[in-house]
């Protein structure tokens, strides 16, 4: 069935159809819509759903980890204030191994109030252990929820799907909703191995001494490795069912392209209208959109990238007093391999200023003028 | 309840730690009785029986044994509850002496 | 020597909190989690924070008791409860108890705002607080559940805690939670009774359990069963049920209220404390006492 929804539905709908039996959320602009139609759903009956209305996010997140380690599957949203909020509570449930699916709007942290869209939320959470998926429209915002669950239930890590504020969570766009009893065979019921029962009790995460500890994140870390693989592979199979790829990356015109931009989020669909520009006037250009953060896919953005002859990586966040964030992390992946091109870094849209196709083509023009990426950072479009 | 003594678990490899945080064993190999520098005897021979040294026992250490209360000394902390509440006074805290 | 004679037994057999656990001697926690459980029996699921009982339970990989535990961040003992019923109810279990078990500092101070939030919702779930009025876990630093008066280490002699203790339970009676009580472990007979009758009852059921720490209170380990008692002798913690946050009910009427000085005075913390001083703690417990006599009728 196709149905006009913005970006916020779509997270409700992935919800919906995972069939989550416990929400518990908390309001922040832009994410209000998602928890509002969730509601709804619950109590018309077309979800079969507890919905905890919290009084914080902190709290949100507390109480989906308990639902979760009690053996339900667990959804909620949030954004910017709200996810910085819920910081503690991202450890615990990566830590304790809970497999809550939760929505993140990206939205600038304050101050100043900033309602409007960019990556320093979701990225300040780089290393709570979550898995992040940045989505660029509203199909696969819904179609990674699905997936999301069914990883993180796999490997019990909790999974993160970001969209940007109003660019994604507010634009409505055509949704293929999938057919509940499709998604019921892709997605089978949640089943943990032990779960908080009084029929087996056990205490869960009691004081762990330096004897045991490093051992158990040993282990998240060595199933945060498998996950790469593991999302290929339910792509593929989301692809059999439904007709969607749901990969690692977007290779947009990569196969013969001599300069590639390294985007994420809606910006990577802006790129693509660069990408076309600069083919019509001579330039071999490509995008490459980064869809999974956390695992971060080193080994395809290698294979990728080694072919090209320039890469500019195009930030919509900021690591102060270091650079952008995915400029960091596609560096790494490529430091080591012989013959990889110079990646050139930009920062831009920060607190929901637009990318359009001048802000590629204007990285374009800086990049292709030189010959070694000799600045940390440049700016686009900044008044300085 | 469970077993008291029970063994000490040792893991000696990743793999064998279950995948979330969570305990498979009892506490019960710890031997708090170690702790204990007064130990308390039980004079059965003024014991009223009232239960009321098993009632305020913080561990549980005193157990119920054919009708008479019998201090586990594997266990027994030594905080003197018991004498200090007993009424027949029938308890007294002796020095411990290993 | 009664031979023939059967122990007598106020209290169920059965336990299920074990021996080995790594509670200091006399614990005031230990013995109000054994009573707990004697009353909830096995079907319960406990959600504990940071608070003593994160460790008195014992380290990993083992437990002290032979129910499930869930230990949560020190401020969500009321949510993560919360979720664990949701959790569990959705799952095709609508019997288990699941109760948050904090003490004083994650309730008074860092859980409020979670517990709040649970009441106000009337969750389905029994919180506990086990006040021993102070972080004692961290080493015995001043909570709003510490008493005027009270030596802590971050309330030295010279600037004791010159404010009184936060009124946990008139703050849940705001909430009009359906069932609030008052127990000590002086009275296990009370609390077994008064766990019984919560678990029957649907909602946010809150207690207050007056735990005394030898450690934290410097007082004798032999004496915190009898330090309990005094409190409840003589007024400074009424033994009591609230129901939907106004029916007020004393349960022990106290005709003959001892005074609060036999109990300070045997307690380390407050050593330091003059007459007058230990004159102004008991004004201020005959004013609570005379304002619930008011409220209980």
């Amino acid at each position: 069935m196709k149905k006009v929804m913005m970006g916020n539905h779509a997270l409700s709908y992935g919800a919906m159809l995972s069939r989550s039996q416990v929400i518990a959320a908390y309001p922040i602009t832009p994410q209000t819509q998602v928890v509002e139609l969730l509601s709804e759903m619950c109590a018309d009956g077309t979800l079969d759903a507890r919905f905890i209305k919290v009084e914080s996010e902190h709290s949100a997140m507390a109480a989906c980890i308990g639902a979760s380690v009690a053996g339900a599957r667990t959804f909620t949203a949030t954004s910017a204030q709200g996810l910085a909020l819920m910081h503690e509570m991202l450890h615990w449930a990566s830590g304790g191994r809970h497999p809550v699916v939760m929505g993140n709007i990206n939205r600038s942290m304050a101050p100043g109030w900033s309602i409007w869209t960019d990556q320093n939320d979701s990225l300040s959470e780089r290393d709570t252990g979550w898995m992040q998926y940045y989505c660029a429209s509203n199909q696969e915002v819904l179609d990674t929820v699905i997936q999301a669950f069914k990883v993180s239930e796999a490997l019990m890590i909790p999974g993160m799907v970001v969209l940007d504020a109003f660019a994604l969570s507010h634009t409505y766009e055509v949704v293929d909703v999938p057919d509940q009893a499709a998604v019921d065979k892709y997605l089978p019921p949640f089943k943990p191995e032990i779960r908080l029962t009084p029929n087996d009790p056990r205490a869960f995460g009691g004081l762990t001494g330096a004897e045991h500890y490093m051992e158990l994140r040993y282990k998240l870390q060595k199933d945060m490795e498998k996950a790469p693989a593991l999302i290929e592979e339910t792509g593929r199979e989301f692809e059999k069912m439904f007709g969607r790829n749901l990969g690692l990356v977007d290779a947009y015109k990569c196969d013969d392209a001599e300069f590639v931009f390294v985007t994420s989020g809606t910006a990577g669909f802006t790129a693509r209208v660069a990408v076309d520009e600069l083919r019509r006037s001579g330039v071999k250009a490509g995008n490459l959109r980064i869809k999974v953060f956390r695992p971060f896919p080193f080994a395809k953005v290698r294979e990728i990238l080694k072919k090209v002859k320039k890469a500019a990586v195009v930030d919509r966040n900021c690591s102060y007093g270091a650079h952008g964030i995915f400029f960091q992390e596609v560096k790494s992946a490529l430091y080591g391999e012989p013959g990889t091109p110079p990646v050139f870094g930009y920062i831009a849209g920060l607190g929901g200023r637009d990318i359009t196709t001048d802000s590629f083509k204007e990285v374009a023009a800086h990049a292709l003028a030189k010959d070694r990426a000799d600045e940390e950072i440049v700016w686009i479009g900044v008044k300085k | 309840m469970r077993e008291k003594k029970a063994k000490k678990i040792v893991f000696n490899s990743a793999e064998e730690m279950p995948l979330m945080i969570a305990s498979v064993g009892s506490q019960t190999h710890n031997l708090t009785g170690a702790w204990r520098n007064i130990r308390p005897e039980i004079d059965l021979g003024k014991c009223l029986k009232c239960g009321i040294c098993w009632k305020f026992c913080p561990e549980p250490s005193i157990d119920i044994v054919d009708e008479w209360p019998v201090v586990d000394y594997d266990y027994c902390k030594g905080c003197g509850i018991c004498a200090e509440e007993c009424p027949a006074k029938c308890i007294v805290m002796v020095e411990e002496r290993r | 020597m009664k031979k023939d004679k059967k122990m007598t037994l106020t209290l169920p057999a059965e336990e299920l909190m074990a021996c080995g656990h790594l509670a200091c001697q006399g614990c005031g926690a230990a013995l109000a989690m054994r009573y707990m459980l004697k009353a909830l029996g096995q079907k319960t699921v406990l959600c504990i924070p940071a608070c003593c009982w994160a460790v008195i339970d014992g380290p990993y990989p083992y437990s002290s008791l032979d129910v499930p535990i869930y230990h949560c961040a020190f401020e969500t003992a009321a949510s993560t409860a919360t979720g664990v019923k949701a959790g569990l109810e959705m799952t095709g279990d609508a019997e288990t108890t699941v109760v948050a078990w904090a003490g004083d500092g994650g309730t008074f101070d860092i859980g409020l705002q979670a517990l709040s939030g649970a009441a106000e919702r009337n969750d389905d779930i029994i919180y506990v607080c086990y006040d021993n009025e102070a972080y004692m876990n961290t080493g015995i630093q001043r909570s709003s559940a510490t008493p005027y008066g009270a030596w802590t280490t971050t309330t030295p002699v010279k600037h004791f805690k010159t404010q009184p203790k936060k009124d946990i339970v008139a703050i849940l009676a705001a909430h009009r939670v359906p069932y609030i009580a008052t127990a000590s472990v002086s009275h296990p007979e009370d609390f077994f009774k008064k766990m019984k009758k919560a678990k029957d009852i649907k909602g946010t059921r809150f207690f207050h359990v007056y735990a005394p720490c030898p450690t934290g209170w410097k007082s004798r380990p032999e004496d915190t069963v009898k330090l309990a008692r005094m409190a409840v002798q003589n007024a400074y913690f009424p033994l009591l049920e609230i129901e939907d946050g106004e029916k007020y009910t004393l349960n022990l009427k106290l005709k003959d209220k001892k005074p609060v000085n036999d109990y300070v005075r045997i307690q380390g913390r407050f050593r330091h404390l003059t007459d007058e001083q230990i004159g102004s703690i008991q004004a201020e417990v005959d004013a609570r006492w005379e304002r619930l006599l008011k409220l209980s009728v």
